[in-house]
């Protein structure tokens, strides 16, 4: 650890180096690419001097400065990172994000000290164009869709009716504040308020996940925040910029209010259809991708960037069509490539998500330590009175409107954390630097700041002791025993069943339209086809022969000798067991759906194998097994007809092992002995759905490859 | 919809039934005409294949079980009262009745849904869930995905957990016992029904 910290060290120590060296006026900002990236510039370089003759030994620091800065910057923030996660108690205490914001502060200051100057700012285009849309893929590619649908309704209500409340009361008492202390405020007007207010009133996407991932509060609340900040921002730019064309404008009519509301719907869903279609096109084009395997993970970050440019473009809301785009493709890409590029694409996901929100909160921090801070008493410390206590109010009115609709009522205690957890972030830093200037623009800039740090800092250190003592709803750690889980999945097929014969038209309804239209229509177009099923599952036989002819000593993890009835089981035999329960069975009002984690990867992905449940059509007399990928339920009213399988690649990852960690079976390569041979016999017992088109299939489909497989012989 | 009055009759003991079942008579309403929506012959009662019909149902694993949980003690046929009754099970648990909750135990109260569910893995009635009805409930909802030895040993292992006297079997207290934790209130009801 030590030397974690002296490598730090030493890195801070060269980025000062690097901020000295260059003089105060002309270094660009570290994130703004500048212009000048390929020349010299005029400060010449430094280098050892022999007179007349050839230098050996030479130092062009202008000529990398703007990357050399940015990869500095990039790993400072990193190593903090690690430093952090390595500091023992730290964590526990205080989250991620303050602690970078500290480092930021402590950076920020060293350089004002050193160069006596303001430190580089985080320019709103940086952050706009390159930091935020990498966090907010992320969370919309790992968005766990069910959950969000089912609350959608909620959440739309919190998110759109909610930052109305805030905005316009924020907005409003803020111009009483400023009416009152009119020797000082007197010149911020009733529309200054208002852009104030719309900027400030937003929950940030980013500081709430960074906190909310490190509290383990239940899915539901976890979603119902989560998804409020992701949605606001069709609301929260509407108004900005409603706002702010109304301060230009000479003057403002009802007819202008009114094209503003109307302007929020067409942000909003104009938002969600590029995010659609170019999620669709995404799709559409990881299908041709078997050829070129290596480049698919690119598509989903291209198009998923292409989204959020074009809704930036055309000035509707970039979060919602990345988001969009993200949860769109999701399915349909991941059915199309192949194992390696999807975990590919998910690890790479985490990564730049998580670079990005390093950087922000570092660079939050370094932002602050700047001179045109303005100060007054009244106008800061109001702003953040009225941010919580019109929050708090928005929140307790609309849960009391909301609880009468919704199945599981929001309880206080829920309500509380979500009002409690309403974080702003670096979106309204960003918004802020926007606004054109006047005379008291440095003091929203500072009260922003402050609101900024006091909800991150106090907000996000006090929110977790608080949750332990309100004792909210945690997800459950106990794991339920076995006989638990085997009769609450029973119970679950029960009411399923039950549901079907009441001809419940409840929200599984539109689902299932929905899910009936993604068959006929969309998988067919944006999923590669049926054939590659079969010969996918022909390759695994043809392995599994060549295999078993060469004898493989592995057959046989140790575990799998013939038992008596009475052994007991080993403890990574029921981590199997129930892994192959969870996993395998139909979960319907699952509340145990791990939440979004930025840390976790291996977790997100068993949940989507969660989706996969393989059904048996005992009652028809014909063996039919399929799999599907779905996130809902493979309850399609009205369809009686047994249904083939198609699932097209997916095949393919099911037969491979699900860890990440030890692929089995590429559809790509057909190769691959030396993997098994290196295999552990743990993720051998990683459970195979074997298909069952075939005798000589299914017998040969079952060998080696896991403990499942091995005697299934007796079959 | 009609005159409630009018309506009532149509259905025989409407009041006897909401008062045995709990449910009000919007929902006696509403279920009548499901009933008479699945009763595609308008015979005045269910058969097997009246619920075959149902896709959502045949594809479920234990569909059948389910199926066969409507048609008690041997009879082919199910008339509206029965099937109100079956259902009624589901509703949720109104846990402030004590007026009549004492006296005659309605069907949504915990015990009965459990009771229910027991009877889904007890086909054989005889009032325990012998290791064999547990493994072919575990092959109907695992699938293919197990291996008989793997079946054997969770079928195993869920008698151990919940077998306290050691007859080898699960026996309805020792049901209730192992599931005392669940809340089974919610998580048996169907929304829809009240």
């Amino acid at each position: 650890m030590t030397a974690l910290w002296t490598l730090s060290l030493l890195l801070s120590a060269s980025l000062l180096g690097c901020l000295a060296v260059t003089s105060p006026d002309g270094s660009p900002l570290p994130h703004n690419l500048p212009p000048s990236l390929g020349t010299n510039s005029s400060d010449g370089s430094l280098s050892v001097d022999l007179p007349m003759a050839l230098r050996v030994f030479s130092m062009d620091y202008h000529h990398v400065q703007a990357p050399f800065e940015i990869v500095l910057w990039i790993m400072l923030a990193s190593l903090a990172k690690l430093g952090f996660h390595w500091s023992g108690r730290v964590p526990a205490v205080v989250p991620e994000s303050c602690v970078l914001i500290m480092v930021g502060l402590l950076v920020g200051g060293v350089i004002y000290g050193v160069r006596h100057s303001a430190p580089p700012t985080l320019s709103a285009d940086a952050f706009f164009l390159f930091l935020l849309p990498p966090i907010v893929l992320d969370a919309g590619y790992f968005l766990p869709g069910r959950l969000f649908f089912e609350n959608l309704g909620t959440i739309l209500w919190y998110a759109v009716l909610g930052t109305l409340w805030n905005v316009l009361g924020i907005g409003l008492s803020l111009y009483g504040v400023c009416l009152l202390a009119q020797s000082s405020l007197g010149d911020v007007s009733l529309l200054h308020c208002l852009l104030f207010g719309s900027l400030i009133a937003a929950v940030d996407p980013v500081a709430v996940l960074s906190v909310f991932q490190e509290m383990q509060v239940n899915e539901q609340l976890h979603i119902l925040v989560f998804g409020e900040s992701l949605l606001n921002d069709a609301v929260t730019v509407v108004l900005y910029k409603l706002f702010e064309s109304f301060l230009r404008l000479p003057s403002v009519s009802g007819l202008d209010v009114l094209l503003g509301g109307c302007r929020v719907v067409v942000v909003g869903i104009g938002g969600l259809c590029v995010g659609l279609f170019f999620g669709l096109l995404a799709a559409l084009t990881s299908r041709f991708t078997s050829r070129a395997q290596v480049i698919a993970p690119l598509f989903v970050f291209l198009y998923s960037y292409l989204s959020y440019l074009t809704s930036e473009m055309l000035h509707l809301s970039g979060i919602m069509a990345i988001v969009t785009c993200a949860a769109t493709m999701k399915q349909y890409v991941e059915a199309n490539v192949s194992e390696r590029s999807n975990t590919s694409i998910q690890y790479f996901l985490k990564m730049w998500s998580s670079v990005s929100e390093t950087l922000i909160f570092t660079f939050l921090g370094v932002s602050t330590i700047q001179d045109i801070h303005m100060w007054s008493w009244p106008f800061v410390c109001s702003t953040l009175l009225l941010c919580l206590i019109w929050r708090a109010t928005g929140v307790l009115l609309l849960t009391a409107f909301v609880n009468k609709l919704r199945r599981n009522a929001v309880t206080f205690r829920d309500q509380f954390i979500i009002a409690y957890g309403g974080l702003r972030g670096a979106i309204c830093f960003s918004l802020v630097f926007l606004i054109d200037d006047f005379p008291k623009k440095r003091l929203f800039i500072t009260t922003t700041i402050v609101v900024i740090l006091f909800t991150v800092f106090v907000q996000g250190m006090t929110i977790k002791p608080l949750v332990e003592l309100l004792y909210v709803k945690r997800k459950k750690r106990a794991l339920p025993t076995l006989s638990e889980e085997i009769h609450s999945r029973l119970i679950d097929h029960l009411v399923a069943g039950i549901e079907d014969v009441v001809g419940y038209w409840g929200q599984h309804y539109w689902k299932d339209k929905f899910e009936q239209f993604n068959k006929k229509y969309l998988r067919r177009f944006l999923i590669r086809n049926d054939r590659q099923a079969s010969s996918s599952i022909l390759r695994v036989y043809q392995e599994l022969e060549r295999r078993e002819q060469r004898g493989v000593e592995e057959e046989a993890p140790p575990i799998v000798d013939p038992r008596s009835q009475g052994r007991p089981l080993l403890p990574e035999e029921m981590e199997s067991i129930r892994r192959i329960l969870s996993r395998n069975l139909q979960n319907f009002n699952n509340k145990q759906t791990p939440a979004y984690s930025r840390h976790t990867l291996h977790q997100d992905t068993s949940v989507d194998r969660t989706r996969k449940p393989l059904y048996r059509h005992q009652s028809l007399g014909e063996r039919y097994s399929y799999n599907t990928i779905t996130h809902f339920q493979v309850h399609d009213g009205g369809l009686s007809e047994p249904q083939r399988v198609r699932t097209g690649l997916s095949r393919s990852h099911t037969v491979c092992s699900i860890s990440p960690r030890s692929t089995l079976l590429d559809s790509s390569d057909s190769a691959g002995p030396a993997q098994t041979r290196s295999m552990d016999p743990k993720a051998a017992r990683e459970d195979l759905v074997s298909p069952k088109h075939q005798e000589t299939v299914e017998r040969a489909a079952r060998k080696h490859l896991s403990f499942v497989l091995e005697n299934e012989k007796q079959q | 919809m009609g005159s409630s009055s009018s309506s009532r009759n149509k259905i025989p003991n409407a009041q006897e039934l909401m008062r045995q079942t709990g449910f009000s008579s919007a929902h006696l309403l509403r279920l009548h005409d499901r009933f008479e929506s699945l009763d595609r012959d308008n015979r005045g009662y269910l058969s097997p294949d009246d619920f075959e019909a149902l896709g959502g149902l045949a594809m479920n694993p234990i569909g059948g079980r389910i199926i066969e949980a409507f048609f008690s003690s041997g009879q082919d046929t199910v008339d509206f009262s029965s099937f109100v009754r079956i259902l009624a099970h589901f509703r949720p648990t109104d846990r402030n009745r004590n007026k009549e909750g004492t006296q005659q135990e309605l069907p949504s109260s915990r015990t009965r849904k459990l009771k229910f569910a027991f009877q889904l893995y007890d086909l054989d009635r005889d009032g325990k869930i012998s290791r064999e009805e547990l493994l072919q409930v575990l092959r109907a909802m695992l699938g293919l995905q197990v291996t008989e030895e793997q079946l054997q040993s969770i079928a195993e292992r869920a008698i151990q957990e919940a077998d306290l006297d050691k007859d080898d079997a699960i026996s309805f207290d020792e049901f209730k016992k192992s599931l005392e934790k669940m809340d089974i209130d919610t998580k048996m009801s169907v929304s829809f029904l009240k």
